[in-house]
């Protein structure tokens, strides 16, 4: 009876977590292209609902009832299960992100290990679309986004090691508290501003599209796709996108805290101050998408790997020397 | 690379001032309209819907002249014409296949009573294609409807003719 009530009681915690963390990934999808329109001096989605806040259901009800093609040369068992595989691993990454003190669904010891492992093993659903697609540009655009999304985890990994320095914890609540006093992305400027153009790249953003790049590859990875089963690569994308965005947040801007612990501040409840900062982070998102052109490939080869990864890992050692010599290192 | 370039690159100076316009370009006015809610504006020769006038006294302008038949270069309007009672010809069958129709205008110039016009109203789109196959009653309807805005529209452009 005991075990059932725990059950019972994690997935009400699980749900409590999932759908908010849907229906903001829907939210996020108008937002992205209100955000682009209006930079273009458009209008963007602005009928269906309040400000066209219901856009994203009013497309995802139509994407239900669209026909799921599946190609007939296709490999049909994996073909289906690369949609299912993104959405899944771009959701169960937010079981680790703490929402404050408190509310957080898995506080475990190497959440930041967990995230990362979580992040990386996205690049299996886009392969598995590609491959099993069996049709050229898909296979073209799995090939590039497995290359490059497997570069630019390098770099991150390398400014993961960066704020571990500092903290001496791989606990994301520990990571938060330890940003208490200062936010790492003051004395980690750059490192943001490099994990900020990875995010970028892992999530296969503009300018680093080129696994969908429209005018090569069609849709790239998901020129086979229709129906639901492109609506979950979809929502999967930004699920993964907005997931980036906290991981930075929480990383460098501090989590959940609020910016100085003053009056009008510290009464915000806690996630609302995660909220604001994903936000923020996901309307640069937003901006960049809307002027910067497409890298080509080649460039986005040479950023990856000769000047990101060099740059963290110079960055890593002046970090490591500098908490060495002041005596910083934490655990002291 | 000069050194300008350099630090330009490093500190992504072209970048912010492009991220800084994109900023500025936000709070802009809008250059799309808000299309169902919010109309262009359309010159009198605009060319839509097609309309079959009336005389003020109620009478059809057409006297079935063919003109417009012999014309349509997509060979859209069929017309069949009889003799009334008073002696008048006048059409019994006025069809338009607006599937066919090129909307190019032609019509409209060759009529010598200005009693086929093509209207302002571009809207008229329908579920089935049936429902594009016009006959004389829905023309004639469609004058009556216009009538105000197709008058004056003619007038308008009555100068440049």
């Amino acid at each position: 009876m005991a075990e059932l009530f725990i059950f019972f009681e994690q997935i009400y915690r699980i749900l409590f977590l999932l759908i908010p963390v849907l229906v903001s990934v829907a939210m996020i999808v108008w937002l992205d292209r209100r955000v682009w329109a209006f930079v273009q001096k458009r209008r963007g989605p602005n009928v269906v609902g309040p400000f066209g806040l219901f856009q994203t259901l009013a497309d995802a009800l139509k994407y239900i009832f669209k026909e799921i093609i599946i190609p007939a040369s296709s490999n049909k068992v994996i073909f289906i299960l690369a949609p299912i595989v993104t959405m899944t691993l771009a959701l169960i990454a937010w079981a680790v992100i703490p929402f404050s003190e408190t509310f957080v669904l898995a506080d475990i010891n190497v959440g930041i290990l967990y995230l990362f492992a979580v992040s990386s093993l996205g690049v299996y659903g886009i392969i598995m679309g590609g491959w099993a697609s069996n049709s050229k540009y898909p296979f073209l655009g799995a090939i590039r986004s497995a290359a490059q999304m497997v570069s630019y985890e390098v770099s991150i990994g390398v400014i993961i090691i960066n704020v571990l320095l500092c903290v001496g914890s791989l606990n994301l609540s520990d990571i938060v508290l330890a940003q208490k006093d200062l936010w790492f992305v003051i004395p980690l400027f750059p490192m943001f501003i490099i994990f900020f153009i990875s995010a970028l790249a892992e999530t296969n953003r503009p300018p680093f599209d080129l696994p969908e790049a429209e005018a090569e590859l069609v849709a790239g990875y998901q020129t086979e796709y229709s129906g639901m089963m492109y609506a979950m690569f979809w929502l999967g994308e930004y699920a993964n996108i907005l997931l980036m965005c906290a991981m930075g947040s929480i990383l460098f801007l501090g989590g959940w805290l609020s910016p100085i612990d003053l009056f009008p501040f510290n009464v915000i409840p806690a996630p609302i101050w995660l909220i604001l900062k994903i936000l923020f982070l996901f309307i640069l998102f937003a901006l960049i998408k809307a002027i910067v052109p497409r890298y080509r490939y080649d460039q986005l080869m040479k950023l990856g790997w000769k000047i990101f990864l060099p740059f963290s890992l110079i960055y890593v050692v002046l970090t490591a020397s500098f908490l060495m010599y002041f005596d910083l290192l934490p655990g002291n | 690379m000069s050194l300008i370039r350099f630090f330009k690159t490093i500190f992504m100076i072209d970048f912010l001032t492009g991220l800084i316009m994109a900023i500025k370009e936000i709070f802009k006015t809008k250059k799309t309209i808000n299309y169902p809610f919010e109309k262009g504006s359309i010159s009198p020769r605009a060319r839509g819907e097609h309309a079959l006038r009336r005389y003020p006294n109620g009478e059809e302008r057409c006297i079935a002249c063919k003109l417009c038949e012999a014309v349509c270069p997509a060979q859209a309007i069929t017309i069949e014409s009889s003799e009334r009672e008073d002696g008048s010809r006048k059409t019994t069958r006025y069809d338009i296949d607006m599937l066919k129709c090129i909307y190019c205008g032609l019509c409209e110039q060759s009529c010598p009573v200005d009693a086929i016009v093509q209207g302002p109203n571009f809207e008229f789109a329908t579920e089935t294609r049936e429902e594009l196959y016009y006959n004389k009653e829905k023309l004639l309807e469609n004058g009556d409807r216009w009538e105000n805005i197709l008058a004056a529209n003619i007038n308008a452009d009555s100068s440049h003719r």
